[in-house]
């Protein structure tokens, strides 16, 4: 059952090769035998089992069932899936079990999948390593002294591991695709607005946008293809109709043109990466893609503009975990005590940090200076890409600068971290959609992802070149130690 | 020495809550009066994960009335985060307009004591949400989440009054045309209408304006009239003692009719607005604003106006009438039936309001149809019943429904008019009174009435006063 794609095991479910609960028990083992070392769930689905055996019972009386009937996935835990536990890996959503349904989960749901659980993350999204979560600091499945990457850490290792078939993440600065990147899957940002973010836990909530990650380029389009759906309770997603992505898939990328932005080769990006990027160019160039260089000049302040717009939105959608309603609450003797106290307690240092710096950057007699200036900022970074995708149909880079790094090595240098999304952020203020996916492996063993950048609603065109390269390069997609 | 006299000068915050059936951001109930926590969803309670959604009927209420008090409306406007915190605001943010609200630069015109007309400016209307309600007992204090985004607009006036008076007839002038455009109905003791005024003093008109103090949450046009009197005696005792007066949020006490410091400069709030990135903006169509433009209905000047012109009313009665929409509405539906504008004026201010005093009820409720009154009046402008038997009809009407010409029919009410008939009664009451006659004869012009009312006695009610009169003069002169 494992390699299988989303598409092979709907199939193999169909013609009874094997039930909805011997797939499911499958999954249910393998987090068993794996996830002590990997630490990537939060929160397992007791139910999953019984809810896989009523499929079977329904299959097996010959009812139409959707087309993902029975099988199972997981989704990080900031996206809220009915009456399981959503904690965002902090603290101070301690026992919090939402009473209503998210869209994402709703559309997964409907589409016929089972729920296996909840996925590590960094705290509130707020991380590139999944080191800043509160439960557990999931490990990199090709090399468990390494980080996976974050925020989605527990979703990307998961996929990796085959602790589930495909998860969803979130993707703020790079949230799917830098752990997509550094543990060897394909990891999809859809364009803002293609998926609903109602149901999302917010960090920033005019970056935030949920996504698949997945082993493979089809499967990933055909996640999409059930999720990217208008929503009428998300103001913000917008009226578009849904697609089927998959028939996008055909490996023909003849005539593409494809941008290579020269700043997001630049410093820091490690030497093996670049080669490993610049074979993968080679490869669309060989393809009959059309290879082009261009320039976004105001890439070097793509990281001070986000990390001022995300912590200002931040600190505002993280003002309700104050104690009253849900979540972890501290003894007190005053109400302002009690705020004080609950969240002192209830957030993890980063996430204080970027409250701390949010609240800054919005006080009065900032604002001018900080805020307003980072949104021009962001207008201008956005024009960089409408002019860009005047010239070219995608824009292809490094989604990483570097592997996976050591756990801890960069946990008590917060810039040096915030620099591992350098290449990812600039796409969020923008708000288009991109791509990370396996291009090769450096000395150290560890995959090294390439990205594929998109214009507004362009995911099948970036999925066409996706397929395409991944039909070429044949990467193994798992730990040889993990089959 | 002369004692300095001050000048107010007075602007004042007006909340009104939305006569909406569902809250500004979700689909819950938007009644009053529900047990605590039970028009409550995710969204409104703030869960994690959840996005408002704009209710459009608040937006449509918005721009009534926008139109309504003159106002610019901003074909683009957007929401903003208002950031604190406080146990009642489950996102610790308020959803409110900053920058660019929804409405700007209109104006009320009100009347002044000595008749004049003064105008109101009103700075902007605003749409936000509101936030919940603590209710303290027994040392605890219980969260009721039930009001949290009901739909408020936030009507902010020009600090262009001058006296508690002045306020006051600004805010019923508001109310009215509130009401007019069916956006609010206007309840201060449901709080769906409350009142921030800011209040500062100055030597003279021509000073600038010193220092204002906010006073919060009045929730009545009386009280308001008294916390800005006691605030403008205090910030005078102030300065007349050489102090001076700090810009502070006051509190007014109702049982004390003063106000008290509810929190200082020290801890003065920093909402760190930013738009909110969860609401697209407002974007407004002509054909939107063209078409409330033509909904309209006719507001209250131009009705005063009007019910003067047509109906020859003297300014005090149409502006009786005019003061509310249903009271307007009767008095036409009732002259229609019966041209008499006067006539039907003074029972719509008479008889009927007596009536929905004792019954505590609105003018539709009162059971006497406007055609039925007017047809009461019809009777007495026909000679048919007296002053006093109509009051009788007009009851009996209000209490069985039934047409007041058949009231009068059945029972045999209709008034005596037969000159042969009266001069009969008029003799009579003169023999059976021989002292009061005589004395009636020799000028005492007092015992007219004593007269009146005894041939009225003895005709049971029924004799025409108009004929009666010139017969007493005959007989006794
Ligand atoms: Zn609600």
């Amino acid at each position: 059952m494992l390699g299988y794609t989303l598409k092979q095991l709907s199939e193999a479910l169909q013609k009874k090769e094997f039930s909805s609960a011997e797939l499911t028990q499958f999954y249910l083992d393998r987090i068993q035998k794996y996830d002590g070392e990997i630490a990537a769930y939060n929160f397992v689905n007791e139910n999953v089992l019984t809810q896989a055996k009523a499929v079977d019972e329904r299959r097996a009386k010959g009812e139409a069932l959707p087309a993902y009937a029975g099988i199972p996935m997981a989704l990080k835990d900031l996206i809220i899936q009915k009456d399981m536990p959503a904690t965002c890996s902090s603290r101070i959503l301690e026992g919090f079990v939402p009473p209503f349904q998210g869209t994402a989960a709703q559309l997964l749901e409907d589409a016929g999948f089972l729920c296996l659980g909840k996925l590590s993350m960094d705290e509130f999204a707020m991380g590139s390593s999944n080191e800043t979560a509160y439960y557990k600091k999931t490990k990199n499945p090709w090399d468990t002294t390494r980080v996976p990457g974050g925020s989605s850490g527990g979703s990307a290792a998961a996929v990796a591991a085959g602790l589930t078939t495909f998860a969803l993440g979130s993707d703020t600065g790079g949230s799917i695709r830098q752990p997509a990147s550094l543990c060897g899957i394909t990891g999809m940002k859809p364009t803002y607005g293609r998926v609903s973010r109602f149901g999302l836990i917010a960090f920033a909530s005019s970056l935030d946008q949920i996504g698949p990650m997945t082993a493979t380029i089809q499967d990933n389009a055909a996640v999409l293809s059930v999720i990217g759906k208008y929503d009428k309770k998300d103001s913000t997603s917008l009226d578009v109709a849904q697609e089927d992505y998959t028939k996008y898939l055909t490996g023909d990328v003849k005539g593409m043109k494809i941008g290579v932005p020269r700043e997001y080769f630049a410093e820091g990006i490690t030497a093996e990466v670049r080669e490993c990027v610049n074979n993968a160019i080679k490869a669309y160039e060989a393809m009959g893609c059309e290879i082009v260089d261009i320039s976004m000049p105001h890439t070097e302040y793509a990281v001070a503009t986000y990390y001022i717009i995300a912590t200002a939105e931040a600190s505002s959608n993280l003002g309700r975990y104050d104690g009253i309603r849900f979540g972890y609450r501290a003894e007190a003797d005053s109400l302002k005590d009690m705020f004080y106290e609950t969240r002192s307690q209830g957030f993890g240092d980063e996430v204080k940090r970027r409250i701390m710096l949010g609240t800054y950057v919005l006080s009065a007699g900032y604002y001018d200076a900080y805020y307003i200036k980072a949104q021009k900022v962001r207008t201008l970074i956005k024009q960089d890409f409408v002019d860009a995708f005047e010239k070219v149909d995608a824009i292809i880079c490094p989604t990483s600068p570097t592997t996976a790094f050591k756990a801890g090595e960069k946990m008590s240098d917060p810039l040096q971290m915030y620099l591992s999304d350098i290449n990812t952020i600039s796409l969020n203020l923008y708000g288009g959609c991109g791509l990370s996916m396996p291009c090769g492996f450096g000395s150290d063993g560890m995959p090294i992802g390439v990205q594929l950048l998109g214009k507004y609603f362009d995911e099948g065109r970036l999925y066409n070149l996706a397929y395409a390269f991944e039909q070429q390069a044949k990467l193994p997609v798992m730990p040889e130690k993990l089959k | 020495m002369k004692k300095m006299s001050y000048e107010p000068v007075i602007g004042l915050e007006v909340h009104v809550q939305m006569a909406t059936d569902s809250k500004i951001f979700c689909t819950c109930s938007n009644k009053f009066g529900s047990e605590p926590n039970t028009n409550v969803c995710p969204v409104c309670l703030g869960m994690p994960g959840v996005l408002p959604v704009l209710n459009e009927k608040v937006v449509e209420y918005t721009v009534k009335a926008g139109l309504a008090l003159n106002c610019q409306i901003r074909t683009k406007s957007v929401f903003a985060r208002k950031n604190y915190f406080y146990p009642d605001l489950p996102k610790a943010y308020q959803i409110s307009q900053y920058e660019l609200p929804i409405c700007e630069h209109g104006y009320i015109d009100i009347e002044l004591e000595d008749g004049t007309q003064k105008r109101i400016g009103i700075t902007r209307i605003h749409i936000e949400e509101d936030a919940g309600k603590l209710n303290h007992e027994d040392g605890y204090s219980l969260v009721d989440l039930n009001r949290t985004g009901t739909p408020l607009m936030e009507i902010v006036s020009e600090p262009d009054l001058r006296s508690a008076e002045e306020a006051k007839a600004y805010l019923t002038k508001l109310k009215t045309i509130l009401e007019y455009v069916e956006v609010s109905d206007c309840n201060m003791e449901e709080g769906s209408m409350r009142c921030d005024a800011n209040v500062s003093i100055r030597p003279d008109s021509n000073a600038p304006f010193g220092t204002r103090a906010e006073i919060k949450n009045v929730n009545s046009f009386r009280n308001v009239e008294r916390a800005i009197k006691h605030e403008q005696k205090r910030q005078e005792k102030v300065l007349s003692e050489g102090g001076k007066v700090v810009q502070e949020t006051r509190l007014f006490n109702a049982d004390t009719g003063t106000t008290a410091s509810m929190r200082g400069k020290e801890d003065a709030h920093d909402y760190r607005y930013f738009p909110d990135p969860d609401l697209v903006p407002i974007v407004l169509e002509d054909k939107f604003i063209n078409d409330l433009k033509e909904w309209m209905p006719e507001l209250p000047d131009a009705k005063r106006a009007r019910f003067i012109s047509e109906y020859g009313l003297p300014g005090i009665d149409a502006d009786f009438l005019v003061s509310v929409k249903a009271y307007a509405e009767y008095f036409e539906q009732a002259v229609k039936a019966h041209n008499n504008p006067k006539g039907v004026c003074n029972w719509v201010m008479g008889e009927l309001m007596r009536r929905l005093n004792d019954k505590q009820c609105t003018i539709f409720e009162a059971g006497i149809t406007p055609e039925h009154l007017a047809e009461v009046v019809k009777l007495i402008d026909e000679g048919k019943i007296s002053g006093n038997i109509a009051k009788q009809v007009f009851d009996e009407s209000a209490e069985t429904g039934k047409k007041p010409s058949a009231i009068v029919e059945e029972k045999g009410l209709v008034q005596n008019s037969n000159e042969d008939e009266l001069e009969n009664i008029v003799r009579q009451v003169l023999e059976a009174n021989p002292a009061e006659t005589e004395r009636f004869k020799n000028g005492e012009a007092k015992l007219q009435g004593f007269f009146m009312g005894q041939i009225m006695k003895a005709s049971k009610g029924k004799a025409n006063p108009g004929i009666v009169a010139p017969i007493l003069k005959k007989l006794t002169s």
